[in-house]
């Protein structure tokens, strides 16, 4: 018999192994069940998991239906157990793992759609901060060639190849059942928690690279460079505006 | 307005900054965070803010839609008036319908 150390961790091993003997020391009432017995506790931590991750990705389980969601899901919590005791952390690879799960592949936004709820729920629970307000940005005006804009801490983007927000929107009202004529072309999404609701906006053209470039500290002339690079209709008075009245912008560096 | 250039002008930067100003204050306000109230009855299962009642432990946690004990903060001024299904309103003070069963 090993440390209570190994024993937890070939008990965890085994709990999240369907194949796994069960581990030693595990005795059922007068010595027997204990095969069945461990396999009540293995189904409840699975079956809990796949809980935590249908109320994480609801749209994405409304889309291809409870059934088929659960199955994935599980399938997922087998090969991607919790890397942390903190619940909340549990799904940030289930995007990933969609993208790559052949059944899925008839729905192929649906991996776009679980990237955007993963990123609402990161925006959910992210730190909060006071939007700048107006006054503060009024009197930004004469450095802005030099600035560089804080973001939220909440903001996440999605960018997608489908028209992701509209499909998040329906599918998350009600129905979402009956034949819809869907935009053509790719949709980027702005998950935001300004105050205490999050927020889905959808981008402009070259807004997601305008934003992406201020995250990772560009000043203002350089976001908008390669966001017009990227998009020629780039409109960099309406991303500001969009920025500024979505309380997205909490504070500035780089105006020295 | 469109650039083709790989290069801004600072005077570019400057006025679409003053633009976006502009167009931030002719929108009509957003509702500040003061001017919500907690609305009870109205949010749908699992969309409460706070408290859902016994044996939940805050947002997020109310098992059927519009259940009585839960809240949601709304505009302020809208709870009451608020339409539901079935004639359901929502309510400043918990309500004693739309319970799950204990």
């Amino acid at each position: 018999m090993g440390t209570a150390m190994d024993n937890e961790a070939a008990f965890a091993r085994a709990l999240l192994d369907a194949e796994a003997a069960v581990p030693a020391g595990i005795e059922g009432r007068e010595g027997g069940g204990a095969e069945r017995r461990f396999a009540v506790y293995r189904n409840n931590v699975h079956a809990n998991l796949v809980d935590v991750l249908a109320g994480r990705f609801p749209v994405s389980a409304k889309l291809v239906g409870d059934a088929f969601f659960r199955a994935m899901a599980r399938i997922y919590v087998a090969k991607t157990p919790p890397d942390s005791a903190v619940l909340l952390r549990y799904g940030g690879g289930f995007a990933d793992f969609v993208a790559g799960f052949p059944p899925a592949a008839p729905v192929p936004y649906l991996a776009d759609v679980a990237r955007l709820e993963w990123a609402w729920h990161g925006a959910y629970h992210a730190a909060d901060a006071e939007p700048l307000p107006q006054e503060a940005l009024a009197a930004l005006v004469p450095r802005a060639e030099r600035l560089a804009l804080t973001l939220h801490p909440s903001l996440r983007l999605v960018r997608s190849n489908y028209p992701l927000v509209t499909i998040w929107e329906r599918a998350a009202r009600d129905g979402g059942d009956e034949p819809v004529r869907l935009p053509a072309g790719g949709e980027d999404a702005l998950v935001l928690r300004p105050a205490l609701e999050v927020e889905v906006r959808r981008l402009p053209e070259g807004g997601a690279v305008f934003i992406q470039a201020l995250q990772d500290g560009a000043r203002l002339p350089e976001a908008a460079a390669s966001a017009s690079a990227a998009a020629l209709a780039f409109d960099l008075a309406a991303s500001l505006a969009g920025l500024m009245r979505s309380g997205a912008v909490v504070g500035t560096s780089g105006s020295a | 307005m469109t650039y083709q250039t790989k290069t801004i002008s600072g005077v570019a930067v400057v006025s679409a900054f003053a633009a976006a100003l502009s167009i931030v204050a002719s929108a009509a306000p957003a509702a500040a965070e003061d001017e919500q109230e907690k609305c009870y009855g109205v949010a749908k299962a699992g969309e409460n803010d706070c408290a859902a009642g016994p044996g939940t432990t805050c947002a997020g946690t109310s098992k059927i839609d519009y259940q009585g004990n839960s809240w949601k903060l709304v505009p302020k001024g809208t709870c009451e008036t608020m339409e539901l299904p079935d004639g359901r309103n929502g309510s400043l003070t918990a309500l004693e319908r739309d319970l799950p069963p204990a």
